[in-house]
This record gives structure tokens, C-alpha cells and sequence, in this order.
């Protein structure tokens, strides 16, 4: 039979159920992103707010309000002015903001990559020291490791961000100066930084300004330990709770039996088969990462995503929240993929199809 | 035990490496004023749209108008770019001669088709502060013929009518009259937009500073404009920085890493003011806090339930407390400092005399009602304390509260019972709030001008045309004689219950000198602050 697979006729089947597997992630992935569309619109159109006024202000004579009303599309039927939108959307651009007029795109790429770096410095915080520590605590059940993981989880899990990151400002900024304030980087090096990526962990790097790097440096690490402990709360109890799972198994049982040191079984056996759901769940902290912690992005002066959608949100500038919906949707859409496909590296059942 | 010892080394030395502060305590360039404000409220930077409080500031210090005023005598008007002024017999059309000698930040000479160029072209493209140049019958179809250059330095400003000289010239010191570079301007039009799309983002002034970058959400930076006329600004550069929290604002500030902070609440502002190194400075603002009562309630439109409404707010406590500092106790509709402005506090808190006010009007119970209120912490805490007040003479007041476009959007339709507000004037004259809340043109649903008078269904024939003559009174005396008269019976009647005026508080370092808290956002400067 393994011969069989390798015929021109196992290739063509092969790539056909390939095809049709593509197909159906297309489908699904343009019926979510429709609907998605659909349903902020719908929102956006129903709320009690005057997309008009937001543009125009209190002030403006009728003249100027009826003209801006026109502009705006806003005499055309729903439908219409739906259609209208999704072929702006096809066709690339976001559409432009009601009251910046400026691209959406050209915003969102803006903003994004403040996020972007937040997240990710965040996510690697959280991942390495949550899944450590939720191994631990899964080894030393009911001991006094776990405890203090548990303990350290709940208060990562409940205490509001907003106040700890006004708390970790006051000590480590104001207290004992160890990090920079709030904002990206410091006056006196935003001029002399080129924006490449926008990622300024990066880019200073690639720029080879090293006294900038440890300014930005210095200005990212609070909000990202925040924000890591926070994922880190999350995956630790995961982590912990994957490993108690595993290490229960039966090939475990068989691995001490062989006599295969301890720190083998839990960190290559045990821990290489609790990967596989820790994906999915470092994956959508990481997704939910990326949304931009508003509150984060508040106290931390961190011009993100977060703070643009909820702004955009209060100014009632539905292009622009519908242009970061789609972000986020598209982010959660890939990250899932991404998960799908490590698992299928990881785990050999889901990648022979059984 | 040797082990341990070297474990022990090797966790402190990891220890000492992470406590190493990975910065320095940092200090602000000396050149460069560096702010904390709440900017997010800019969409635009062509003077033809500006609005909001952050972008006047702006404009206020990178253009200059054709008059200016001085902020601590408005009475004062004086020329700025236009040298001198005369004004024709029937008093409908200003002369304007420009100033000699001025440039613009780009070096182009300030003239007068300039000007011409920056009165048309906020006409013509209609946005939102136009209202303020075409009050006085100008329309994009006659602005070309009514406002007309006649010499390289001099032209013509016609109006429909004889309007007040105070009246035209307190317009013409409104963003919306800065003068904007014509050359640099029409270099970046495209689609006759009179170079709109580049300018929202861009600069082209002639003010003390100019516009370097806007990024939203995030920086505005200016630099010193070396062609500028006036004395050179003594700071290099002066930048923005957006802050939303107070809280941050006020660590930013203690540390050192900002000059100013701008958004201080009142919670702030107490615990700085013991900081040797931060001094509270506070200058008087034109806006007023008011209560709305909708005429269309059948208890609201009742005359004695109006009267008693004033007596149930406890004016000096909500000053005192939660707007601490930040307003002073005001009853007209007039802020001070305005031309004619009323300074009568007849009103205070008095539940009885309000309680005999209801009785008469037939409602000795009290009755229920529901007030609009923006969920903003300072107006939310004045109306949970005007709600306590008015509960104690039976008005039982609902609450229902709304972010600002909500709200806003309900009050215009004229869908609410009391609406909380704020209203900053637009321009330094009186006709500014007069023509809000004391004219009231037409009160049909659908009109097309919506003063405050007519959100609250206020019809007031009588008063509209008190109103309307004073913006014809050329005699400033008398002029402002007809606004006290008009406040006066605004103040008895009126279904405002108008209670503060803003006070603008900002917390600086010490060594900050010379900013000035003007009365309006674009008299804010910056131009002479050294450190």
C-alpha cells in the first residue's frame, strides 16, 4: 500500500483533496470576513450617533451639514452605501477616515506596528516564562511551587491592568527611575530614527543606534512585562494543566518504568505532546495581544491600535473601525491557520490525516 | 557548600545587572518645550477647518490674523498683519492695508492677496468655522466680488449689512481669518481644492513657530519660524505630546520628562500643589456650564418650575469639590471678559424658596424627569450633585448617560428632557453665545438654524430681535448695555440654568516661564516661554 501512494494516481487524489481543502479555507475565510463586514456596518449605521456632527461639529451652518451628509453617502439606501463600501475594500483601500479624510491603510500602518512590537516582546515574555512555570506547578502538584504559580496566575489574571500599570510606572519609572516613561521613545532620539518598520526595536537595531535601542528598550519593557504577565498568568495555568494530563499517561509510566531521567520525561516526552494545545492557546493570547490593550495603551502613552479604535470608535468614524475590525479579524483568521499548520509539524495524526 | 557559594555570586551579580537603571533621570532638552495634552481631538490644521481646542492652540501660535486682541483686555483690538483699518460711511465695508515688511515662514511677503486668498478660500470650502465669515453675507457665489483686492497692500471687506465694527473685527481674529501663504498653498492644490487635502496635514503661516509634524494620536511638533515678524521665539522647538491619563500626565511631569501638563484633574492638581518644583497656573476660559430645559416638557415649559430649578443647585459646593479650581460660579449667558458680560450671581441653593416656586406651578410633589449626561467624570459628578439637590424638592432626575456624540446627537434632535452642556464661545464677541442662547429665528422642527434656544424649543420672538439690533449697535457702549439688558432678562426667564464658566489649569515646572492662558485656546501661547 505505501508503494500505491507514491503512483500517479495517489498524487492526483492527493492534490484534489488538497484543492478541495484550499477551497473551503477560501470559502470560509471570505464568508467570515463578510460577515464580519455585515455585522460592524450594521452596528456602525444603528448606533445613536450623528456620523455627520462627528465630521462637521456643533457648530457647522445646515449648508455645511447637508453638504457633508451628501459627501458622506448618507442619502443613498443602506444597501448601497454597503456595496459602496465593499468595493472600496476589494479594491484595496480601507476607504478613507470621516474625519481625517486620510487612508485608512496609511493610519492602520501607522499604528499598527506600535502594537505589533508591544505584543510581541510581550508574547515571548509571557511564553517563556509561563509555560517554565506552568511545567513546574504541573511537577510539583500541590507543593509549594504550584501554589505560588497559582498565586502569581490569579492576581496576573484579576488585578485591572490599568492599575497596575499605573502602580509599575509610580515604582519602576518615578520611584526608582529603572525604565523610561510612557511613550515609544525619548524626544530627543524621534528625530534621529528612521522608521523602516516601525517596529523601533528593529529598526534601531538595523540602524545600528545602540544608545537609541536601550531607550526604546527601556520605554517598552514595562508595558510589555505587564502585558506578558498577564498572557503569562494565562499560559501557565494551561501549560499546568496540559502537563498534569500528560504525565498521567501511560508512556510515561513506561518511560520511568525504562528508567529514562526525570527531566527527559517531563521536558522532551511529556512537555512535547502538552505543545500541541499550548499553540492554540499562545496563539490567541497573542491575537488578543495584538487587538491593542486600550488601557495599556492609555496609561503607557503607546500610540497602538487600541487607542486608534477606541478613538476612532468615540469620534464615530465607522471606516475607520470597520478597517480595524477587518485587521483584527485578519489576525485572528492567520494566527488560527498558523496554529492548524504547527500542529499538523507536531502532532503526526492530524498531519497523516487520521 | 562551594556550589551554593557560586550560586549565590552568580544570582547577585544577576541581580545587581537587572536593578541597573537601564536610564538615566531624564531632563528636557533646554530648547524645547515639551507639553502633555489630550490631542486626539485634531482632525485638521487648515485654518478653513479648525475647531477644536488643541488644533486653535496650534494655529494660534504658527499664523497670525489680520487683528489680534489683547488677552487681558479684549477691548484692546489691535492690527496684527493688517497695519491699519477704515471702515465707509454707510459702515458696510472695512478697508484693510496690510502691514509692510512681513513674511511668511517660507519667506514669501505677506500682501494683500493673501489675504484676499484666505477669506475666499475659508468661504468658499464651507467647513465647519465658516459660519463665522458668512454671517456677514458672504456665500462662495459673491465672496469674489465682496471681498476684493484693490492694491498690492490694500482691499475691500463688503457686508450685507452694518454689522458692529467690534463684531467683525473680533470674527477676523478667529482661526478661520488667519492668514494662510497663498504661494505655497495653490503649489500643493489639486482638484480647486485651494490646496485643502495638503494643508489639513501641512503648514503654510507666518505665526512664531511652525508646523513641523502631526502624527496623530501621538506628536505634534513645531519649530521657531526665523522669518517671524514679532520678537523670535526664545524655545527652538515646542512639541506635543499626546497623553490621555491625568495620572500619567502627572508623573511625566514630577519626573521631569515634560514642561507642561495640560489635562490635570482636580485629584492632580491637589497633590501637585504642595511640589516645590511644579507651580498650577489658571487663567479664565469663555465656557460656560449650563442646564437645558426643554420647552417641549409640560413641567419643564411652566415658568415657576423654571425659576425654582435655578435654586436647586448648589452652585459654590460643586465648585468648591468636584470641579475644584477648574470653574468659577457664573449666571449669564455672557462669559466674563466679554464685551457687556453680566457678573450677577443672584441664584444660590435654596430648597425652600424652591419648593414654593413648585407649589405655585401647581406641582408641589416635585415630578420625574431625565437629564442626558456625557460620561465624562466632571460632568457626571455635577449632575449626580445637582441630582441630590433637586431630589430634596421632589424632582426626581434621571440620569441617562452617553458618550458626547450620543448625546449631542439627541439633543439636537430635540429628544431630550435637560441636557448637561459645556458651550465655548467661537470668537470673542458677544453675539457669539447671544446668537445661541438668546435667538431663536425660527422654532419650527424644521429649521435649519439650531441655536441652543431653539434645542429647547425656547421661543422667543422678542428677544431674537433685541438680539439682532445689537449686532447692528456701532457704539460699543451702548452695545454692551443692550447684552446686559438682554442677560438680565435671560437670567429670570430663560430655561437656562447657566452655573459656571471654565477655568483653565495647567501644572508646569518651575523653571517654565511665560506661557500664557489667554481666554480663548487660539490666545494660548507659548511664543514667549523661556526655561
Amino acid at each position: 500500500m505505501a508503494l500505491a501512494d507514491t503512483s500517479g494516481e495517489g498524487r492526483a487524489s492527493a492534490l484534489r483533496s488538497f484543492s478541495v481543502k484550499a477551497a473551503k479555507l477560501i470559502l470560509s475565510v471570505a464568508v467570515t470576513f463578510f460577515g464580519l463586514l455585515l455585522v460592524t456596518f450594521l452596528i456602525g449605521r444603528v448606533v445613536p450617533v450623528d456620523p455627520v456632527l462627528a465630521v462637521v461639529g456643533d457648530r457647522a451652518s445646515q449648508s455645511t451639514y447637508d453638504k457633508v451628509f451628501i459627501e458622506l453617502g448618507l442619502d443613498k439606501p443602506l444597501w448601497e452605501q454597503f456595496l459602496i463600501y465593499l468595493q472600496k475594500m476589494l479594491s484595496g483601500s480601507f476607504g478613507e477616515s470621516l474625519l481625517t479624510k486620510k487612508p485608512i491603510a496609511e493610519d492602520i500602518a501607522r499604528v499598527f506596528p506600535a502594537t505589533l512590537e508591544l505584543a510581541s516582546v510581550a508574547i515571548i515574555i509571557g511564553t517563556l516564562i509561563g509555560i517554565p512555570a506552568g511545567v513546574l506547578a504541573a511537577v510539583r502538584q500541590g507543593g509549594l511551587a504550584d501554589q505560588v504559580v497559582r498565586v502569581l496566575g490569579l492576581v496576573g489574571y484579576s488585578a485591572p491592568i490599568f492599575w497596575l500599570g499605573l502602580i509599575g510606572l509610580l515604582v519602576f519609572y518615578a520611584s526608582l527611575g529603572w525604565v523610561a516613561g510612557p511613550g515609544r521613545i525619548d524626544i530627543a532620539y524621534e528625530y534621529s530614527v528612521t522608521r523602516q518598520t516601525g517596529l523601533l526595536l528593529i529598526d534601531t537595531a538595523m540602524q545600528g543606534q545602540w544608545a537609541a535601542f536601550r531607550n526604546v528598550f527601556s520605554h517598552i519593557i514595562l508595558p510589555a512585562s505587564l502585558l506578558g504577565y498577564f498572557s503569562m498568568a494565562y499560559i501557565s495555568r494551561m501549560t499546568r494543566s496540559f502537563m498534569l494530563q500528560e504525565l498521567s499517561q501511560e508512556y510515561v509510566v513506561t518511560a520511568r518504568v525504562k528508567g529514562v531521567p526525570e527531566w527527559r520525561i517531563i521536558w522532551l516526552h511529556a512537555l512535547r505532546n502538552a505543545a500541541v494545545p499550548l499553540i492554540t492557546v499562545v496563539a490567541l493570547s497573542y491575537a488578543n495581544l495584538l487587538e491593542g490593550s486600550v488601557l495599556t495603551e492609555t496609561v503607557f502613552a503607546w500610540p497602538g491600535l487600541g487607542q486608534y479604535l477606541t478613538n476612532s470608535l468615540q469620534n464615530a468614524d465607522m471606516n475607520a473601525v470597520l478597517g480595524c475590525t477587518l485587521i483584527i479579524g485578519a489576525i485572528f483568521v492567520g494566527l488560527n491557520l498558523f496554529s492548524d499548520l504547527l500542529y499538523s509539524l507536531l502532532d503526526p495524526r492530524v498531519r497523516r490525516g487520521r | 557548600m562551594n556550589q551554593f557559594h557560586t550560586l549565590v555570586a552568580a544570582a547577585s551579580l544577576a541581580l545587581t545587572t537587572a536593578l541597573t537603571p537601564l536610564t538615566a533621570k531624564a531632563e528636557t532638552p533646554p530648547d524645547t518645550l515639551i507639553q502633555a495634552w489630550s490631542i486626539d481631538d485634531i482632525i485638521s490644521l487648515d485654518p478653513a477647518e479648525v475647531f477644536e481646542f488643541t488644533a486653535s492652540e496650534i494655529l494660534g501660535n504658527s499664523y497670525q490674523g489680520l487683528v489680534g486682541y489683547d488677552v487681558n483686555d479684549v477691548s484692546n483690538i489691535f492690527g496684527v498683519v493688517a497695519e491699519k483699518w477704515d471702515i465707509s460711511a454707510d459702515g458696510k465695508t472695512f478697508t484693510f492695508t496690510i502691514r509692510p515688511g512681513m513674511k511668511f515662514a517660507s519667506g514669501n511677503p505677506i500682501t494683500a492677496e493673501d489675504a484676499v486668498f484666505s477669506l475666499q478660500r475659508a468661504v468658499k470650502l464651507d467647513k465647519s468655522p465658516a459660519f463665522i465669515l458668512t454671517q456677514f453675507g458672504l456665500s462662495a457665489d459673491n465672496v469674489e466680488e465682496k471681498i476684493r483686492q484693490t492694491g498690492d497692500m490694500t482691499f475691500e471687506f463688503e457686508m450685507d449689512q452694518a454689522y458692529a465694527p467690534t463684531l467683525v473685527l473680533y470674527c477676523l481674529t478667529a482661526t478661520v481669518g488667519f492668514i494662510v501663504d497663498k504661494k505655497v498653498a495653490m503649489e500643493h492644490e489639486a482638484d480647486g481644492d485651494f490646496g485643502y487635502n495638503w494643508l489639513k496635514t501641512n503648514y503654510a503661516g507666518s505665526g512664531a513657530f511652525s508646523i513641523r509634524d502631526w502624527r496623530a494620536n501621538e506628536v505634534v511638533v513645531l519649530e521657531r519660524n526665523d522669518n517671524y515678524s514679532g520678537d523670535k521665539a526664545p524655545m527652538a522647538r515646542a512639541i506635543y505630546r499626546h497623553i490621555p491619563e491625568a495620572s500619567t500626565q502627572r508623573l511625566l511631569l514630577e519626573q521631569g520628562d515634560i514642561d507642561i501638563a495640560r489635562n490635570l484633574g482636580a485629584e492632580e492638581i491637589n497633590a501637585l500643589s504642595s511640589n516645590p518644583d511644579i507651580v498650577i497656573e489658571s487663567g479664565v476660559k469663555g465656557s460656560i456650564y449650563y442646564l437645558g430645559l426643554s420647552q417641549k416638557n409640560e413641567y419643564l415649559s411652566k415658568p415657576e418650575v423654571r425659576e425654582a430649578m435655578k435654586y436647586l443647585v448648589d452652585y459654590q459646593a460643586i465648585a468648591d469639590t468636584i470641579m475644584k479650581g477648574k470653574v468659577q460660579v457664573h449666571q449669564a449667558f455672557l462669559p466674563k471678559g466679554f464685551l457687556g458680560a453680566l457678573e450677577d450671581t443672584p441664584y444660590s441653593l435654596n430648597v425652600e424658596k424652591a419648593k414654593e416656586l413648585l407649589a405655585k406651578a401647581g406641582l408641589p410633589d416635585g415630578f420625574s424627569v431625565t437629564m442626558d449626561t456625557r460620561n465624562t467624570p466632571e460632568i457626571t459628578g455635577m449632575a449626580q450633585a445637582i441630582q441630590q439637590t433637586m431630589a430634596q424638592a421632589g424632582i426626581k432626575m434621571e440620569l441617562i448617560p452617553g458618550d458626547g456624540q450620543q448625546t449631542l446627537t439627541k439633543y439636537r434632535a430635540r429628544n431630550h428632557d435637560i441636557y448637561i452642556g459645556r458651550w465655548g464661545p467661537d470668537y470673542q464677541d458677544p453675539h457669539t453665545n447671544a446668537d445661541t442662547f438668546a435667538r431663536n429665528p425660527n422654532n419650527a422642527d424644521d429649521a435649519t438654524s439650531k441655536p441652543l434656544a431653539w434645542r429647547n424649543a425656547w421661543d422667543i420672538p422678542e428677544m431674537t430681535k433685541m438680539a439682532d439690533a445689537a449686532v447692528l449697535e456701532a457704539d460699543a457702549g451702548k452695545r454692551a448695555q443692550m447684552y446686559i439688558d438682554i442677560q438680565k432678562e435671560h437670567q429670570m426667564t430663560s430655561p437656562f440654568v447657566i452655573m459656571f464658566q471654565e477655568i483653565e489649569v495647567l501644572g508646569r515646572r518651575a523653571n517654565v516661564k511665560g506661557f500664557v492662558v489667554g481666554p480663548s485656546f487660539n490666545d494660548n501661547s507659548f511664543k514667549a516661554v523661556t526655561k
